[in-house]
């Protein structure tokens, strides 16, 4: 029985398989595999959160993976309070958006791949949170990449969708690679990946005092961040989550709430007892986050695009949770991940049923005066938007309260700027809000209709949860959500509550609904296009995103591809060119050598030869074949020896 | 019963009976005969492994006669940790390129003649346990290459395997001479392998040295590790599909397998002080080649640079002399050659239906040829060193095991990872994704034979990365003990 945690992610994995291999024959009843895979996943989910609950006790299972000598790596799960209620959001996040994907994608010739690669996607999230080590954590969140790739690419055959998908998979790769090098020198330096061994092994280390060790160790949680920074999104890795829409909307919907960005949260939740004894570290955490919270709410402010103004929200929100870790406000950032991922889910589903309904127009410019004819996706997504907006006692508020709260008394700089965003995150909600739903439809040759009822139920069921989530986190309930969370000690911190922060956040929150009513109502009081001009240079900053997109192109991948190109040159030039002239050489050497051979070698010989002969022609004059001149000779021969010899008698 | 000497002149009998009794014209007879016996040995490999013992690190299945007793050269064959799975692997993708190899009905006869020629000395050198011996195996695979890829590659397939042949020979001769140095330094002179394991460690340590660097460049240029990987596109691009896949699975493994056998176990001090270089030619490996094939046009050299980039893995985990990383770069040897053996084929399954390996010109054919892109994609993660397939393991592992001795190296390496995902997507997205080039409008998926002979390797790339002790538990007592005989420690 203790393995039963880790049939979660497998059911998902095993309903990936089955899809893929069988897609058509399955055809429309891949769904149902999906479906019913990721229900059953729930049901476990929820008996395990049940017993997590009941008796704080963690469950643990594992296995041994690799062995090199005396050395093993094991494989396993551990879910603890924290792990346990992100099983829960997942599962039941993820369900619901699959049972609204089987209205939204019905049709599409490309079913059952689409619920094949949901199912990977849901059982690598799932991995991730169950996973009882960095590695196995790792290995799940790639995978998730993986599947990030497939879906935002979904349509294939549209070259922007191609490329937004490897612009996900390669931004958030940059990130897999610092993870990945966190990791090693993690394990060079405490020697192990184990979160539970860990937790024992870094407080020992750290406690020895050694420089060394202690900057190994910060440089190890600063790496392990900067996958959260590209899983979740953060600036300056932030700009693959924007174009990630270009998938299906129950994939945006998949990747900012349930899975994919909150896993890079949740790796810095895993892996807190790194952070938590080195400051350093958690203030870098502190400061990305805040950055990135406000950095994208004034992106979202100017945006048209109705997915493009809820990806930007969710970098904003995204950069809470963040900042709330960094902050040490552990339980408060996991928590405003939880309601988070239910009003999240709920926004882009909405704004999915809207495009749905209104024909794949995504610019709100043109819509207007959805109330009337959608009204259940209207009145749930309000509900989204108070959610987020952070009015009581809808569930945003009590999470982004408790985050400010933890702000004000860490970092006055980083709660003015949360308050801010909060403010901005008000406005550019409810202006999205009443540019879709109220006044009247700009575009008129559009008929929109309502969704069909398998794609509002979850609307509805996300509704209920985004609306009352936040009660079991709220003081009424004296934080039971929080504690649920078994936060370790070295993480616990204790605010007193606080009526200015409570006060304000709630009138932030006022005040930006209030403004976007003056300026986006039926009939405005302040015209928009005035203030954009009043803006001027700030105005089309945001609305360009601050140019981030074209610095990158200019300073990295251009210089990238030419140093491709000029690596390619290098090569083909220098390196073969070194081997072609060595071969070259050598010819050349040969046929000097042949012609030495030919004129010199050959030549002496020749020479020989030619010598030889002409002596022979020289010679051959005497040798007439006259008997009488030979007699001659040969007594010339003798007259010679005799005087000779007399000569030398005498 | 004499296992290895069978396996690796099975191939032989095949040859010699073609060469004897089958006439050229009857291409079907030559190749049914090429495929069983290129099957056979793959039987035989599953025997060997079977009666290999992982646990024990010796040598077994040992066979040993006299061969040229003036010189003490003798026929040794033997099998242990290190070389059970190049003789699994050549033997799994000489089958596997045997079928690649059925359409090929160009003078058929010599070609299965080379291409069995081909497997009796990639056999040979890994079972052979005599450097003379093994001298004499790496010498034959030579041959067959060389015309192998001059008679039935592409355009410039003279200049190629010419290029081929050369740059291995120059290779070959510098080794030759090593063995020679180590032969003559030792008393009684020997070419015997396991009597030299215990005796060259304490030769004198400029003599290992130098003898290293004269090994290395016989191995390095096998490898291949830059700058000597020039031969390596050419001989790629030229040679038809299924001599690419033995080129890339097999023969680069020779190299890495001498450094396996030979290299660092006899002349370990040469190693140790040679490990910074090797680390970082292993680290420009990875990142340069990287680069150069992000610039590619050319579908199979792109697959050609990324080859020659994962490489360099294996000499950044072998140079960090640790256990982990010895053991992280074997198994990047077998998942390579699994692999790229698996990339060239996806290549060539493309290249007998369009005629062309530009990349430029496909587009959209996953909605043409969906199972194909299917399998293309899987390998393509795999090369990329997605988790749950058997590169990342290789990648981890490595760069786990040379961390200690090598930080900076292995945090420099990880841009490679980086740029090798970038382009392997963006090649991708150009053969797969975006709107079908009408062109390719009538194009047929993947045929069953094609299928077949992806699907053992799409399955051994999923196995190693999900259970990587599959290849580990018969490696790494071997290992171990050889770490021992270099005296190192054994640590992390």
């Amino acid at each position: 029985m203790d393995f039963l945690p880790a049939l979660i992610p497998v059911l998902p994995l095993l309903a990936f398989a089955v899809i893929i291999t069988n897609g058509r024959r399955l055809g429309w009843s891949a769904c149902l595999v999906a479906v019913g895979a990721s229900l059953t996943s729930a049901v476990l989910a929820a008996l395990v959160y049940s017993r997590v609950l009941l008796s704080h006790e963690t469950l643990a299972w594992s296995f041994e993976w690799v062995r090199w000598g005396e050395t093993a790596l094991r494989m396993g799960v551990r879910i603890d309070g924290l792990g346990a209620l992100m099983l829960f959001m997942v599962t039941v996040v993820g369900t619901l958006i699959e049972i609204y994907a089987i209205g939204y994608m019905a049709g599409d010739k490309t079913f059952s791949r689409f619920f094949a690669f949901v199912s990977l996607f849901m059982a690598g999230m799932l991995g991730l949170v169950v996973a009882d080590n960095l590695l196995l954590l790792f290995v799940s969140w790639e995978i998730m990449g993986l599947c990030s790739y497939f879906l935002i690419g979904f349509y294939f055959h549209r070259p922007s969708a191609a490329a937004a998908g490897i612009k996900a998979f390669i931004t958030t790769r940059i990130g897999d690679v610092g993870l990945l090098i966190g990791m090693i020198l993690l394990w060079w330096t405490a020697g192990t990946l184990r979160f539970d061994e860990l937790l024992l092994a870094v407080p020992a280390l750290a406690g020895l005092g050694d420089a060394h060790v202690d900057l190994m160790l910060t440089a190890a949680a600063l790496l392990i961040f900067v996958g959260t920074i590209g899983k979740s999104a953060q600036f300056p890795l932030h700009v693959w989550l924007p174009d990630a829409m270009e998938g299906p909307t129950p994939v945006s919907a998949l990747i900012h709430a349930a899975t994919m960005v909150a896993a890079g949260v949740f790796l810095v939740a895993r892996s807190f007892i790194l952070f938590a004894q080195f400051p350093a570290a958690l203030t870098v955490v502190a400061w990305v986050g805040g950055f990135t919270a406000l950095f994208a709410a004034l992106i979202a402010l100017t945006q048209n695009d109705i997915k493009r103004v809820l990806a930007y929200s969710t970098l904003s929100q995204l950069g809470y949770m963040v900042m709330a870790l960094g902050l040490g406000a552990y339980a408060a950032g996991m928590f405003h991940l939880i309601t988070h991922a239910f009003f999240k889910a709920l926004l882009f589903m909405g704004a999915g049923a809207v495009i749905h309904g209104f024909h794949h127009v995504q610019d709100m410019r043109r819509m207007g005066g959805l109330w009337g004819k959608m009204p259940w996706t209207a009145w749930t997504f309000l509900v989204a938007t108070l959610a987020i907006s952070g009015i009581p006692p809808l569930s945003g508020f009590w999470s982004k309260d408790e985050i400010l709260l933890g702000a004000f008394h860490e970092s006055p700089v980083l709660w003015v700027a949360g308050t801010f965003t909060a403010f901005l995150t008000a406005f550019y909600m409810f202006r999205l809000f009443f540019m879709t739903f109220t006044g009247r439809q700009r575009d008129g040759e559009i008929h929109a209709h309502e969704s069909p009822a398998v794609m509002i139920l979850p609307l509805v069921v996300l509704a209920v949860g985004a609306a009352l989530l936040g009660i079991p986190g709220s003081p009424w309930m004296g934080l039971w959500v929080q504690h649920s969370l078994d936060v370790p000690a070295y993480a616990l911190a204790h605010h007193h509550h606080s009526n200015l922060v409570m006060g304000l956040s709630i009138a932030v929150a006022v005040a930006g609904i209030a403004l976007a009513w003056l300026m986006y109502a039926p009939r405005p009081t302040i015209q928009p296009a005035r203030v954009a001009r009043a803006m001027g240079r700030l105005y089309t900053l945001s609305l360009n995103k601050f140019h981030i997109d074209e610095i990158y192109a200019a300073l990295i991948i251009n210089p990238t591809r030419a140093l491709a190109r000029g690596s390619f040159r290098f090569d083909l030039g220098l390196i073969d060119g070194a081997v072609n002239g060595m071969g070259w050489l050598q010819r050349a050497l040969a046929s000097l050598k042949g012609l030495f051979d030919k004129w010199v070698v050959d030549g002496i010989v020749n020479l020989l030869a030619t010598i030889v002969q002409a002596l022979s022609a020289v010679f051959g004059l005497i040798q007439t074949g006259r008997v009488h001149n030979y007699l001659l000779l040969a007594s010339l021969g003798a007259l010679v020896i005799a005087c000779l010899t007399w000569w030398n008698m005498g | 019963m004499p296992l290895l000497t069978i396996t690796t002149f099975t191939p032989l009998v095949g040859l010699l009976l073609i060469l004897l009794f089958v006439d050229g014209r009857r291409v079907n007879t030559v190749r049914w005969m090429g495929v069983i016996f290129s099957f056979l040995p793959l039987l035989l490999s599953a025997a060997i492994v079977a009666v290999h013992q992982p646990s024990n690190p010796d040598f077994q299945l040992v066979e040993r006669l006299s061969w040229i007793p003036a010189l003490g050269i003798e026929y040794h064959l033997g099998v242990d940790g290190i070389s059970v799975p190049m003789v699994v692997l050549t033997a799994l993708l000489s089958f596997v390129a045997a079928l690649g190899s059925w359409n090929i009905t160009d003078r058929a006869k010599e070609y299965w003649i080379f291409f069995l020629l081909l497997q009796v000395g990639m056999f040979g050198t890994f079972v052979s346990l005599d450097l003379f011996l093994f001298y004499v195996f790496w010498e034959i695979v030579l041959v067959p290459m060389y015309f192998l890829i001059g008679i039935w590659g592409g355009p410039r397939r003279e200049y190629s395997a010419i290029k081929f042949f050369l740059f291995t020979l120059v290779g070959s001769v510098a080794m030759l001479i090593g063995f020679l140095a180590i032969y003559f330094a030792v008393e009684p002179h020997t070419f015997s392998i396991p009597v030299l394991l215990g005796r060259t460690g304490s030769l004198p340590h400029t003599l290992q040295s130098v003898v290293f660097l004269a090994i290395f460049l016989g191995f390095a240029i096998k490898v291949p590790v830059v700058p000597f990987h020039t031969w390596l596109p050419d001989a790629h691009v030229e040679a038809p599909t299924p001599i690419s896949v033995i080129l890339a699975g097999v023969l680069l493994k020779m190299g890495t397998y001498g450094f396996f056998r030979i290299g660092f176990p006899l002349l370990p001090e040469g190693a140790r002080q040679w490990s910074f270089a090797f680390a970082v030619l292993g680290v420009i490996g990875i990142v340069y080649t990287a680069y150069v094939a992000m610039a590619q046009r050319d579908f199979k050299k792109l697959v050609a640079y990324s080859s020659v980039s994962h490489m360099g893995f294996v000499l950044l985990g072998m140079a960090g002399f640790t256990l982990v990383g010895f053991s992280g770069a074997y198994f990047m040897t077998v998942s390579h050659g699994v692999l790229s053996g698996a990339m060239f084929l996806c290549v060539g399954v493309l290249y007998d239906r369009t005629h062309t390996r530009d990349l430029d010109a496909f587009g959209g054919l996953m909605a043409r040829m969906p199972i194909y892109g299917g399998m293309l994609i899987l390998f393509s993660c795999g090369a990329l060193g997605l988790p749950g397939l058997s590169g990342f393991v290789a990648e981890f592992l490595s760069l786990l095991g040379a961390f200690g001795r090598h930080p900076w190296l292995v945090g420099i390496s990880v841009l490679g990872i980086v740029i090798t995902a970038a382009f392997m997507l963006l090649m991708m997205r150009r053969v797969l994704m975006g709107p079908l080039n009408e062109r390719w409008a009538n194009l047929s998926d993947i045929s069953a034979r094609e299928l077949w002979s992806l699907i053992p390797l799409a399955v051994a790339t999923i196995a190693l990365g999900v259970f990587p002790p599959l290849l580990m538990h018969i490696t790494d007592p071997t290992l171990a003990r050889m770490l021992g005989i270099i005296g190192f420690e054994v640590a992390p």
